[in-house]
């Protein structure tokens, strides 16, 4: 019984650690990228689009589908792991 | 065919299938009217989130905002999207684990309180009716538009439709319909899309296109930067908002989207947890889909409208020569022209064509009416143009055209001269669009009526088929009201939705995540957290745009739309105060949170 409470203890403290990382890559490419930083990132000019501008409207879309299609494998994985799969 | 009768054809064939469906899939049991019986697919699901999801709004006018607005627009693209990551990693999981019905579910049962859940199921109300006359409107627009009925016609087919297969199906009904509807849209939305990139740049994809060069070897945005410049106009790839705004307008966007009730209510419907996540990539992936390609069909939309109105040595086109569908637009009452220098020709510039209240043009005599039309090049007459009067150091000549922000999305298959039944289906998906929301939202109203106030505050003693009952007849009395809405609309639609998101944002969500992730949470923390984020906002959204604030007294800089995001940073310092002064939560309660927390053993949603 003890044991279980430690498992669900550490399995919760891996989620949240993703969880963060996640975040993180989250709030770069859209509030960074896409708003604090697009002056200078507008200086730099990649496939036609300045780069603050592609981070605003096409950049941060993609990576947002990428966080979330990874987060959902990641998580099946570690589910797994502690066996707290259904 | 002609255009008429294949619009018809389109309409009514997608009806039909969505009634069929709903027939198929209609609901027996509380359980399958509140949550589809729990047993949807994560892909099917994530089909339906996208067109419940994706309104009349983002289907028609986003685009033309983009469009018009450029940059300063991104924040709509940012938070509408960004806010599934939110609802991915922090709330769908945990809520399908919790397996509730509804929102206010979770917040009474979690806050161990029927004052939290009331205060919960008035929010839901506020928001999903503000969100559904829009919807309402907006299909009786497309009617109006596409098939020249009467707008309050075109609400009462539209309030039929939703009618049978929300009452009759509940959202097992609902959930396969959308699927249908999200296919039509898709489609609609995005072979105008390809033709219209293909033809300006013979890039397939308008996310790639968009950064190709034109036929006359410039890259597409810095033909538009240039074009929109020399005319007047901020920068397209630039901002004119102030960086605060931006941040905050697209934060409550974010936070907001994460906190409507009907978004959140459909990662209910799955069977496991693991499928709550992997439908919550499946819908960002699917709404990436269409608002991706927004930017690309603004873009190549605005150059379009310069290059037709300004001619191409930018002097104007003489009004003879304009194409159809201008006069066809200018007809509907969308775009309007004004010769203010009086030489026939077309010309478009920053500045107002027309005076009064959002210089919309007011036309004097009926559209077909010849007599109406000044003989004068011909041009419809109106009788509140602008001055005229224009700076020369910033612009070569004065703004004579007012355009609808709308055009951008319905004239295109016509402006890139597409074949008629591209046009026929834009109609069909414009109609998806709004039907899905609508239907969407009736069902959060209907259940958190049936469920959340009679069942769990006022009459807990009724029995499944009661409640099912009550539920079909709650979803009845919010069609006929959203229905009065949507014929006669508030004024203040656009700012009443600022203040949807305001709330969900500064109310709903630090609830949801703080019930989840901070264990210590009471219901004191959370019901004081929730008052002050919904008055903060309320107030500060009412004064500056119903009670005439001024834009200078903004505080911190950030406009009435971004406002929610500081709400809700107020709730969480609240909360957590109030929370440490007042003791913890009970032990079960505790228990509750321990197990929302790990994937196994979900059950079916239950009472």
């Amino acid at each position: 019984m003890k044991q279980d409470i430690n498992k669900a203890e550490q399995y919760w403290h891996r989620n949240l650690q993703i969880i963060f990382s996640y975040l993180v890559v989250w709030f770069v490419v859209s509030f960074g990228f896409g708003i604090i930083f697009v002056e200078e990132l507008n200086q730099f000019n990649i496939f036609g689009f300045k780069l603050g501008y592609w981070f605003a409207n096409q950049g941060s879309i993609l990576v947002f589908c990428l966080l979330t299609v990874a987060y959902a494998i990641r998580m099946g994985r570690l589910d797994s792991e502690f066996d707290v799969h259904e | 065919m002609s255009l008429e009768q294949l619009t018809y054809m389109f309409v009514v064939g997608s009806f039909c299938i969505y009634i069929a469906i709903a027939f198929w899939s209609r609901a027996s049991s509380t359980q399958e009217f509140y949550v589809a019986g729990g047993g949807v697919t994560p892909l099917a699901n994530g089909m339906a989130t996208a067109a419940d999801w994706m309104s009349a709004a983002s289907f028609i006018s986003l685009a033309g905002i983009v469009s018009f607005a450029g940059y300063d627009a991104s924040g709509f693209i940012m938070g509408w999207t960004g806010g599934y990551v939110l609802l991915a990693l922090l709330l769908a999981p945990y809520l399908r684990k919790f397996g509730k019905f509804t929102v206010p579910d979770f917040v009474g049962d979690r806050y161990y309180s029927s004052v939290a859940r009331v205060v919960a199921v008035v929010c839901v109300l506020f928001i999903s009716f503000t969100y559904i006359s829009g919807q309402m409107r907006g299909t009786g627009i497309v009617f109006s538009r596409f098939l020249q009925v009467e707008i309050d016609t075109g609400v009462m087919i539209g309030m039929a439709v939703v009618f049978v297969y929300a009452v009759l199906g509940g959202m097992k009904g609902i959930t396969y319909t959308q699927v249908a509807q999200y296919c039509v849209m898709i489609f609609a939305f995005t072979v105008p899309a390809l033709f219209l990139t293909f033809s300006m740049t013979g890039h397939l994809l308008p996310q790639t296109g968009l950064g190709a060069t034109l036929s006359n070897g410039q890259p597409v945005l810095d033909h538009l930067d240039a074009l929109v410049t020399e005319l007047g106009f901020a920068s397209f790839t630039e901002g004119s908002k102030s960086k605060m705004d931006m941040f905050f307008i697209t934060a409550s966007l974010m936070f907001g989207t994460a906190g409507l009730p009907h978004v959140i209510v459909r990662f209910f419907t799955v069977p496991r947890v693991r499928d709550a996540r992997i439908s919550a990539a499946w819908a960002l992936v699917f709404i990436s889909l269409l608002y991706s390609t927004i930017p690309a069909v603004a873009a190549f939309g605005r150059i379009n409208l310069i290059e037709t109105v300004n001619g191409a040595d930018n002097t104007g086109t003489p009004y003879e020569e304009m194409p159809q569908w201008f006069k066809k637009w200018e007809n509907a009452g969308l775009i309007a022209w004004y010769d203010h220098n009086a030489d026939g020709r077309t010309q478009y510039a920053a500045g107002d064509a027309f005076t009064g209240r959002q210089h919309k043009p007011i036309y004097w005599g009926a559209a077909e009416d010849k007599v109406a039309r000044n003989f004068y090049f011909n041009q419809r007459h109106v009788v509140n143009p602008s001055s005229g009067e224009f700076d020369p150091q910033v612009q070569p000549f004065a703004n004579e055209i007012y355009v609808d922000p709308d055009i951008m999305v319905l004239a295109n298959p016509e402006i890139a001269e597409l074949p008629d039944w591209v046009i026929a289906l834009i109609a069909a998906g414009a109609m998806a669009a709004a039907l899905s929301t609508a239907a969407g939202l009736l069902l959060v109203i209907a259940t958190s009526v049936s469920h959340d106030l009679i069942k769990k505050t006022i009459r807990p003693q009724i029995t499944d088929k009661q409640e099912l009952l009550v539920a079909r007849v709650a979803a009845m009395v919010a069609i006929l009201i959203a229905g009065y809405l949507g014929m006669n609309p508030p004024d203040y639609v656009a700012a009443v939705v600022a203040l949807a998101f305001g709330l969900a944002c500064a109310s709903f969500f630090p609830a949801i995540i703080m019930g989840i992730f901070y264990q210590r949470m009471n219901k004191y923390g959370a019901i004081s957290g929730m008052l002050v984020g919904l008055i903060t906002t309320i107030c500060y959204i009412a004064y500056f745009k119903f009670m005439g604030g001024e834009q200078e007294d903004w505080l911190l800089g950030v406009s009435p739309e971004g406002f929610g995001a500081l709400g809700m940073v107020l709730n969480f310092i609240v909360a957590y105060l109030v929370s440490h002064l007042t003791p913890e939560p009970p032990k079960h309660i505790q228990n509750i949170v321990q197990n929302i927390r790990v994937p196994r053993n979900t059950g079916s949603a239950y009472y």
